[in-house]
C-alpha cells in the first residue's frame, strides 16, 4: 500500500465531451442494472405471495412502484406534497456536492480521499457544538464545521507526506476514530450538553439554537411559493454551488491550483520545478477535509435532522457517496454539482418505492454499480474518443477531396 | 482472563484469514481494498446457507462444512469483479475496490430485507430450532477454553499459505508478478493468470473470514453495519505483517487483543471502574494501527508493482 499507484485518469485533461458521454453511459448502465434488480425482487415477492401474474403485470408493477419513483426522484408526484420531496432532494444534494468536491479536489493532487465520511462526522460535531452550546450564528458554525473537517483531512495528508503511510489507509482508520470519538462526546453518558435525553438525539436547532439555522428561500411559481411554509429549502445548495465554482477557479486559474495538479501528474517533476510536494499534499488534504466538513455543516444546520449518537454506529453514507459524485464528474468541480444532484435524486426516489416490494437500498446498488463502471470508464472514454476521431478523420478526407 | 483469550483468538483468526487473503492479492500485484465488502458477502452467504441447510435438515457437521465452503465461494465470485476490472480492464484498483465495498453493503441490505420480508436488515440464525447453527457445532473445548473451529481452519490456512508462498513454484511466480511483472512475463509466466489467482484466493479467504467474524459473535447480525471496518483492519495487519504469512499472524494477534477488549472490557474490574465509554475501546485497534504504521511505514517493503495495472505492451 505504501506505493502510490499511477492512475491513468489523472494524467492529461480528458476531453470534456468524451468524459461527459462516458459518465452518461455509466449512469444509464447503472440504471439498467437497477431495473433488472427491481424486476428480480418484484418477481420473487409476487411469486411468494402465490398469486398468478404475467410478465407484463410484473413489468408494470416494477415500473410503477419501483423504477418510476427512482427516475422521478423528488419530483415523484405521489410524494412531492408542497415541494416536500424536492426540498429533500435539494437538502441532500448540498452536502453531497461538498463531499464530492472534497474527493475531486484531493484527486487533482493524485490523492484518494476516502476519509470524507470521517471529516464529515467531525465537521457535523463542531457545527452542532457551536450552534447548540456556544449559540453562534450560522455562518460561524459553518466555518467551524470546515475547520473540523480540515483537521481530520490534514492528518492523512501529514501521514502521507512525512511518514510514508498511504492516505487511503490513514483516512479509513480516521473515519472510524472520528465516529467513535464524536458519539461519546455528544452522548457523555446521557449528560452531554447537546444531547436530548427525551429524543435520544441532539437538541433540535429550531428549539435550542434558531440563530444557527441556515436562511431559507422559496421559488415563486404561478404567483405563490412552490414550497410550503414548513418545507422551505435552505440556501445551503447555493453555498455549495458557489464553493464549487470557487474550487474550479482555484484549480484551473491559479498558481496554487497549478502546483497541486503538477504534484498529481508527476511528483518528481514537480519537485524539480521547485514545488514543495510535501506541503502541497498536506494542503490538498486539508482543503479536501474542510470541504467535506462544510458539507456536514450545510446538512445539520438546515435543522431537518439531528445527530443520533446512540444509533449512529455506521459511517455517514454521504461521505462515500462523495466518491461516486467525484468519479461520475471525472473530478470536475462543476460536474460535481450535477452528479451530486443525480445521486441525491435516485436516493430520494429510492425511499419512495413501495417498501414491501423494493428495499430503498436498491438506489445504493445503482450508485455502487455506477462507480464500479466509472472505475474503468477510461475504457468507454477511449472508445468514444476513437469514434470521434474516426468521424473527424473522414471529414477531413472529404475536405481535401 | 479466559474470556479475553477466547475473543483474542477469535478475532486473530478472522484477521489472519483476511490479511492472508490480502497478502496473496497484493503479492500478485493487485491492491485489494475490497476485502471489507468481500467479508460482508461471504458472511451473508454463510449465514443464509446455515438457515437454508437447517430448513432442509442437513446433519450438523456436514452443514458447517457446506456453509464455510459456500461463504468461500461467494467471496471468490465477488472478488472476480475486482479481478476483472483491475486486471482485464486495467482500471484503478482503489476505486474498483471502493465501489465493491459500497455495493456489498447495499446488496447485503437488500438481500437481508428480502429474506425477512420486512424492513429489517437483521438476519437471525441462532434459534433453538436451528440444528446447524449451534455454538457447539462451531466450537470445541480445551480445558477451560472454548475455541472456535475457525481457529483450526486459520492455523491450517496459515501453514498452507507459508508453503505455497515460499516453497511452491506457484508462490514464487506469484511474487514475481507482484515485483516485476515484465520480467515474469519474459520468462513465460502468464501475469494475468497469476494475478487472477491471487485475487481469487483473497476472495475465498475473505469470504471465510467474513463468516468467521459474523457467525460466532451473536445469534443475529445487522447487515447495515457490514463488518464494521474489520476488512480495513486486516489491511493494516497485512502491512504491519510486511506481506509475510508468519508476521501477519503475529500482527493479527496484536490487533486482536485490542479488538477483544471492546467486547469484554466491562468484565474486567479495573477497566470497568475507569468508566470509559465503549467507543474508546472500539477506537483502540484503529488508533493502535495508526501508531504502528507511523513507525513502521518508512521501512515498509511493499510488493513493487502493486497497484499498477499490467499492460503487455508498455515498457
Amino acid at each position: 500500500m505504501a506505493k502510490k499507484n499511477k492512475s491513468p485518469r489523472l494524467s492529461g485533461a480528458p476531453t470534456g465531451l468524451a468524459s461527459l458521454l462516458a459518465s452518461l453511459v455509466c449512469v444509464l448502465a447503472g440504471l439498467a442494472f437497477g431495473f433488472v434488480v427491481l424486476l428480480i425482487l418484484g418477481g420473487i415477492t409476487m411469486s411468494q405471495s402465490g398469486e398468478e401474474f404475467t410478465f407484463g403485470h410484473l413489468l408494470a408493477t416494477t415500473w410503477e412502484q419501483g423504477f418510476k419513483p427512482i427516475v422521478q426522484g423528488g419530483f415523484y408526484s405521489k410524494a412531492n406534497m408542497m415541494g416536500m420531496a424536492v426540498r429533500m432532494e435539494i437538502l441532500q444534494a448540498a452536502p453531497l456536492i461538498m463531499t464530492g468536491l472534497s474527493v475531486a479536489f484531493a484527486y487533482k493532487t493524485g490523492l484518494f480521499n476516502i476519509g470524507a465520511a470521517g471529516q464529515y462526522t467531525v465537521g457535523a460535531f463542531l457545527a452542532l457544538y457551536c450552534a447548540i452550546v456556544l449559540k453562534m450564528p450560522w455562518w460561524v458554525c459553518l466555518i467551524a464545521s470546515g475547520l473540523g473537517g480540515a483537521v481530520w483531512g490534514a492528518i492523512p495528508g501529514i501521514f502521507k507526506a512525512y511518514l510514508n503511510v498511504n492516505e487511503v489507509i490513514t483516512a479509513i482508520m480516521f473515519n472510524w476514530i472520528g465516529l467513535y470519538a464524536v458519539n461519546p462526546l455528544i452522548y457523555q453518558g446521557g449528560n452531554g450538553p447537546m444531547f436530548n435525553l427525551k429524543t435520544t438525539k441532539t437538541f433540535t436547532l429550531k428549539e435550542s439554537a434558531p440563530q444557527a439555522l441556515l436562511p431559507t428561500f422559496n421559488v415563486n411559481v404561478g404567483g405563490k411559493g412552490y414550497f410550503g411554509k414548513l418545507f422551505m429549502p435552505t440556501i445551503g445548495i447555493f453555498i455549495a454551488i458557489g464553493i464549487a465554482v470557487l474550487i474550479w477557479v482555484v484549480i484551473n486559474k491559479t498558481t496554487f491550483g497549478y502546483q497541486l495538479k503538477a504534484c498529481g501528474f508527476n511528483k518528481n517533476a514537480a519537485r524539480y520545478a521547485g514545488i514543495n510536494e510535501k506541503t502541497n499534499i498536506v494542503l490538498s488534504m486539508t482543503i479536501a477535509g474542510a470541504l467535506a466538513g462544510i458539507g456536514a455543516g450545510l446538512f445539520y444546520l438546515s435543522g431537518s435532522k439531528e445527530w443520533e449518537p446512540l444509533v449512529s454506529t455506521i459511517l455517514p453514507a454521504v461521505g462515500f457517496n462523495g466518491i461516486s459524485v467525484a468519479l461520475l464528474a471525472s473530478s470536475n468541480p462543476i460536474g460535481c454539482v450535477f452528479s451530486a444532484i443525480f445521486i441525491s435524486h435516485i436516493t430520494v426516489g429510492g425511499g419512495f418505492m413501495t417498501a414491501k416490494l423494493f428495499p430503498s437500498e436498491v438506489s445504493d446498488i445503482i450508485s455502487g454499480v455506477v462507480i464500479y463502471l466509472c472505475a474503468f470508464s477510461m475504457l468507454f472514454r477511449g472508445k468514444i474518443l476513437k469514434l470521434f476521431n474516426r468521424k473527424s478523420g473522414t471529414q477531413r478526407k472529404g475536405d481535401k477531396a | 482472563m479466559w474470556l479475553l483469550l477466547k475473543y483474542t483468538l477469535l478475532y486473530a483468526a478472522v484477521l489472519t484469514l483476511v490479511a492472508l487473503g490480502g497478502m496473496f492479492s497484493e503479492r500478485s500485484g493487485v491492491i485489494n481494498i475490497a476485502l471489507e465488502g468481500i467479508m460482508v458477502v461471504g458472511g451473508l452467504m454463510g449465514v443464509v446457507t446455515i438457515n437454508l441447510l437447517n430448513a432442509w435438515g442437513v446433519p450438523a457437521f456436514l452443514g458447517v462444512i457446506i456453509a464455510v465452503l459456500s461463504s468461500a465461494l461467494a467471496g471468490l465470485l465477488y472478488s472476480s469483479l475486482l479481478a476483472f476490472s483491475a486486471i482485464n480492464l486495467k482500471a484503478d484498483q482503489t476505486i474498483g475496490g471502493t465501489a465493491l465495498n459500497l455495493l456489498a453493503t447495499a446488496l447485503a441490505m437488500v438481500i437481508a430485507k428480502r429474506i425477512n420480508g420486512s424492513d429489517s436488515p437483521k438476519i437471525v440464525y441462532s434459534t433453538n430450532s436451528n440444528k446447524v447453527f449451534n455454538s457447539a457445532n462451531f466450537s470445541f473445548r480445551v480445558g477451560p477454553l472454548t475455541l472456535n473451529w475457525f481457529l483450526l481452519v486459520t492455523v491450517l490456512v496459515l501453514i498452507a499459505a507459508w508453503f505455497i508462498l515460499y516453497r511452491s513454484r506457484f508462490g514464487m511466480r506469484l511474487m514475481a508478478c507482484g515485483e516485476h511483472p515484465q520480467a515474469a512475463d519474459s520468462v513465460g509466466i502468464n501475469v494475468y493468470k497469476m494475478r487472477w489467482a491471487g485475487v481469487l484466493m483473497s476472495g475465498a479467504l475473505g469470504g471465510i473470514g467474513g463468516m468467521a467474524y459474523i457467525v460466532p459473535a451473536v445469534g443475529e447480525w445487522n447487515f447495515e453495519m457490514g463488518v464494521a471496518g474489520m476488512g480495513f483492519l486486516a489491511l493494516a495487519v497485512m502491512i504491519f505483517g510486511q506481506w509475510k504469512p508468519l508476521n501477519i499472524a503475529a500482527a493479527a494477534l496484536f490487533f486482536a487483543v485490542f479488538r477483544a477488549m471492546a467486547n469484554i472490557y466491562d468484565s474486567f474490574g479495573f477497566l470497568a471502574r475507569l468508566g470509559w465509554p465503549k467507543e474508546i475501546y472500539n477506537m483502540m485497534p484503529f488508533v493502535a494501527s495508526m501508531v504502528v504504521l507511523a513507525f513502521t511505514s518508512k521501512s515498509s517493503r511493499a510488493p513493487k508493482a502493486e497497484g499498477i495495472p499490467y499492460d503487455k505492451g508498455s515498457r
